[in-house]
C-alpha cells in the first residue's frame, strides 16, 4: 500500500535539498557581490583621488602624464591605448579572421584537427612571455631595422605584441560566428553553381556579419585591457609627455599607467600619484564594459536569427 | 539561360553543358583568396613557433649552465647564478589556492544557474553579470585584490602575500569556471535527470549522482584552463605588490613573488656585453618553465575536451 507519507518523501532529504539550494544560490550571488565590490573600490578610490587634487579638472587635460608632478593628462594614456589597440587590431583582424575563414570553410577535417589545437595553444601563452618576445624579437629584429624609431621600445612594438595576443581570440570568436551560419545556406550557394570564393564572400560572411562584428568589438576590448605587453614594451616607465598620434614614439596605455602607479620601483603607495590608478581603472572598466555589452548584443542577434 | 538556348549546329545539349562545366577559365579570385588565407594561417603558426623557439633558444645557456639549480636557487643579483625558487613557491600556492577556491564556488554557482534557478529576471541578471565579469581586464582584478585582500583582509592574508594573490586569481578565473561548468552541465541529457526524479530522488541527489559525474570531464577542462590562466597572469600581481627584487625566504603570509613577475622584471634588465648568461637568458629560462607549466595544462584541457566530445557522440 502506498501511503501519504511515502509520497511526501522524508524530511531529511527535503532539508538537505533546501540547504544545498541555498548554498549554490549563495555561490551564484557571489558574482554580483564581486561586481559591486569592483565598482565600489574603483569609484571610492577615484573619489579619493579627485578630492586629493581638489577637484581641479584642468589637471586631467594638460601637459602629459607626470603623476609625481601632479600632471594627469588623460589624453596621453587614452591616446596611447587607442594607438596600441589600433595597431593590435591591424594584426589581429587579418590573421584572426583569415585563420577562422580557412578553418571553417576551406580546411579538411584532418587539417582542422591539427591546426585548431595549435591556435588554442597560442591562446594559452601568457602575456608576459609575449612581452618578452616583443622586447627581444619584435623590437630588435623587425621594428628597429624597418622603421628606425628613436627608441626601441615604442607603441608600434607594444601594439604588435598585443596583436599577437588578440589573434587567437579574434580567430576563435570569428570561427564561432562562421560556423553558426546554417549549412543550408552553403549548400544553396554551391547548388546554384557558386564558386567557393563567391560563397564565402557573398553568402557566408554577410550571413555571419553580426558575429564577426561581435568578435571585432570583444577583441578591441581585450586589446585595450591588455596590460603586460604595454607595460613592458610601451616605452614610458610611468611618466611621459603627450606624444600625439605617432606610432613610433614611446607611449603609455591606461593599463600601463595603472601598473606603474601601483608597482613602479619607487612607487609611493598613497597620495594622488597612487590614487590616480583608481580613476584610470574606473575609466577602463567602463570602456571595456560598454564594448563587451555591445559585443554581446551582436552575438545574441546571431543566435536569434538562426 | 544559356542551357536553354539552341546550341550551335551539330552540338548536342550535353556537349554544351560539358563545355560550360569544364570551362578552362582560371578561378583567379578563388586562387587569390586561398593563397591569402593560407598566408594568414601559416604566419599565425609561424609567429607561435618563432615565439616558442626564441624562448627555448635563449633558455639553453641557463639549462646547460645551471641546470636544475635554476629551479632551486633563490633570486640573486647575478643572472648566471640566479634561480626561481621563490617564484615557483608563489606560483605553486597560487595554483593550489585557485583550484581549492574555484571548484566549490564556481561549480556550485554553475549548478545553481543550470539546475535550480528559474528563468526569471534575477537569473538573467546573474548570467549577464557573470559574462561581464569574464571580460573585465585582469589589471582591474588586481585593484580589487589590492583593496580587499591586501587592505581590508590584512589580518587574514598578511597583506601583500601569496594568500592574497591566490584569492585575487581565484576571483579572476571564477567567471571562466562558472561559464565552462555551465556548458558542461547543460550538455547532460535531460533523460538522466528525469530517470532520477522518477525514482524519487531530490534535485541535489540527481545532481550529485547523475549530472556531476556525467559533466565531470567538461568541468575539469574548465578548471584546468583557468588554472593555466591564473599561473600566467602577471598584471594583478604587480597591482598586489609582488616583489620583483630579492626575496630570500618565501612564505605564505609574507612578501611574495611568482614566475610571471620574474619574467617581467628580468626581461627589462639590460644584458652586459660578454656575459655568457645574461638577464634575457634568465628571463627566457623562467619563461620556459612557465610555458611548460601553462602549455601542459592547456594540452591536458584540450585532450580532456576532445575525449569528452568523443565519448558523448552516439548518446
Amino acid at each position: 500500500m502506498l501511503t501519504i507519507q511515502d509520497l511526501q518523501g522524508n524530511r531529511k532529504q527535503a532539508n538537505r535539498e533546501r540547504l544545498m539550494r541555498r548554498l549554490f544560490g549563495l555561490a551564484a550571488t557571489l558574482s554580483i557581490a564581486i561586481s559591486l565590490l569592483i565598482l565600489y573600490v574603483l569609484a571610492d578610490g577615484a573619489f579619493t583621488f579627485m578630492a586629493g587634487i581638489d577637484w581641479q579638472w584642468s589637471l586631467l587635460t594638460d601637459t602629459g602624464w607626470f603623476p609625481r608632478r601632479e600632471r594627469f593628462d588623460l589624453r596621453t594614456i587614452v591616446t596611447g591605448s587607442i594607438i596600441m589597440g589600433t595597431v593590435a587590431m591591424f594584426v589581429a583582424v587579418p590573421f584572426g579572421l583569415g585563420t577562422a575563414i580557412y578553418l571553417s570553410e576551406y580546411a579538411s577535417r584532418r587539417v582542422r584537427t591539427v591546426v585548431k589545437p595549435i591556435i588554442e595553444v597560442l591562446a594559452g601563452i601568457p602575456s608576459v612571455i609575449v612581452g618578452f618576445f616583443a622586447l627581444k624579437v619584435i623590437a630588435p629584429d623587425f621594428v628597429v631595422p624597418l622603421f628606425d624609431p628613436t627608441t626601441s621600445r615604442n607603441m608600434l612594438v607594444a601594439g604588435l605584441g598585443i596583436g599577437i595576443l588578440v589573434i587567437p581570440i579574434m580567430a576563435s570568436l570569428s570561427e564561432d560566428a562562421l560556423s553558426a551560419v546554417p549549412g543550408s545556406l552553403r549548400e544553396a550557394s554551391y547548388g546554384v553553381g557558386a564558386k567557393r570564393v563567391t560563397t564565402v564572400t557573398k553568402v557566408i560572411i554577410p550571413a555571419a556579419v553580426s558575429g564577426l562584428v561581435a568578435a571585432f568589438i570583444i577583441s578591441v576590448s581585450r586589446a585595450i585591457g591588455e596590460t603586460m605587453v604595454a607595460t613592458m614594451a610601451g616605452g614610458f616607465d610611468g611618466a611621459g609627455p603627450y606624444t600625439g598620434w605617432s606610432v613610433l614614439s614611446p607611449g603609455l596605455t591606461m593599463t600601463a599607467a595603472m601598473t606603474n602607479a601601483a608597482g613602479g620601483t619607487d612607487a609611493v603607495k598613497a597620495g594622488p600619484s597612487f590614487d590616480v590608478l583608481f580613476l584610470v581603472g574606473l575609466l577602463l572598466f567602463l570602456i571595456t564594459l560598454v564594448l563587451n555589452s555591445i559585443g554581446a548584443k551582436f552575438v545574441n542577434r546571431v543566435r536569434q536569427k538562426y | 539561360m544559356a542551357l536553354m538556348t539552341p546550341g550551335k549546329a551539330g552540338q548536342t545539349a550535353s556537349e554544351i553543358t560539358a563545355a560550360q562545366l569544364t570551362s578552362s577559365k582560371r578561378d583567379v579570385a578563388g586562387i587569390v583568396m586561398l593563397v591569402a588565407l593560407l598566408l594568414t594561417i601559416i604566419s599565425t603558426l609561424l609567429i607561435l613557433f618563432v615565439l616558442i623557439g626564441r624562448v627555448v633558444r635563449d633558455a639553453i645557456p641557463v639549462v646547460t649552465g645551471e641546470g636544475t639549480a635554476f629551479l632551486g636557487n633563490t633570486i640573486g643579483s647575478n643572472p648566471a647564478t640566479t634561480g626561481i625558487w621563490p617564484g615557483l613557491y608563489g606560483s605553486f600556492f597560487i595554483g593550489v589556492g585557485v583550484v581549492v577556491l574555484t571548484i566549490p564556488i564556481g561549480v556550485g554557482a554553475a549548478i545553481y544557474l543550470e539546475e535550480y534557478a528559474k528563468p526569471n529576471a534575477l537569473t538573467n541578471a546573474l548570467l549577464v553579470n557573470i559574462r561581464n565579469l569574464a571580460g573585465v581586464p585582469s589589471v582591474i582584478y588586481g585593484v580589487l585584490g589590492l583593496i580587499i585582500f591586501v587592505g581590508w583582509l590584512k589580518p587574514i592574508t598578511g597583506g601583500s602575500s601569496v594568500i592574497a594573490a591566490a584569492l585575487t586569481m581565484a576571483v579572476l578565473v571564477l567567471p571562466i569556471v562558472i561559464i565552462t561548468s555551465m556548458e558542461a552541465i547543460r550538455s547532460v541529457p535531460e533523460g538522466l535527470r528525469d530517470a532520477g526524479f522518477g525514482v524519487g530522488s531530490s534535485r541535489w541527489e540527481v545532481t550529485k549522482d547523475h549530472v556531476l559525474p556525467y559533466a565531470a570531464p567538461g568541468i575539469l577542462t574548465g578548471i584546468v584552463l583557468s588554472l593555466a590562466r591564473a599561473l600566467g597572469e602577471a598584471a594583478p600581481l604587480i597591482m598586489l605588490g609582488a616583489v620583483t627584487g630579492l626575496l630570500p625566504q618565501p612564505s605564505l603570509d609574507g612578501r611574495f613573488t611568482a614566475i610571471p613577475m620574474l619574467i617581467y622584471n628580468w626581461s627589462g634588465r639590460p644584458d652586459l656585453p660578454g656575459e655568457e648568461i645574461g638577464w634575457s637568458n634568465a628571463a627566457a629560462a623562467a619563461g620556459l618553465v612557465l610555458l611548460l607549466l601553462v602549455l601542459s595544462f592547456n594540452a591536458l584541457a584540450i585532450y580532456l575536451r576532445n575525449r569528452f566530445e568523443k565519448t558523448r557522440i552516439g548518446q
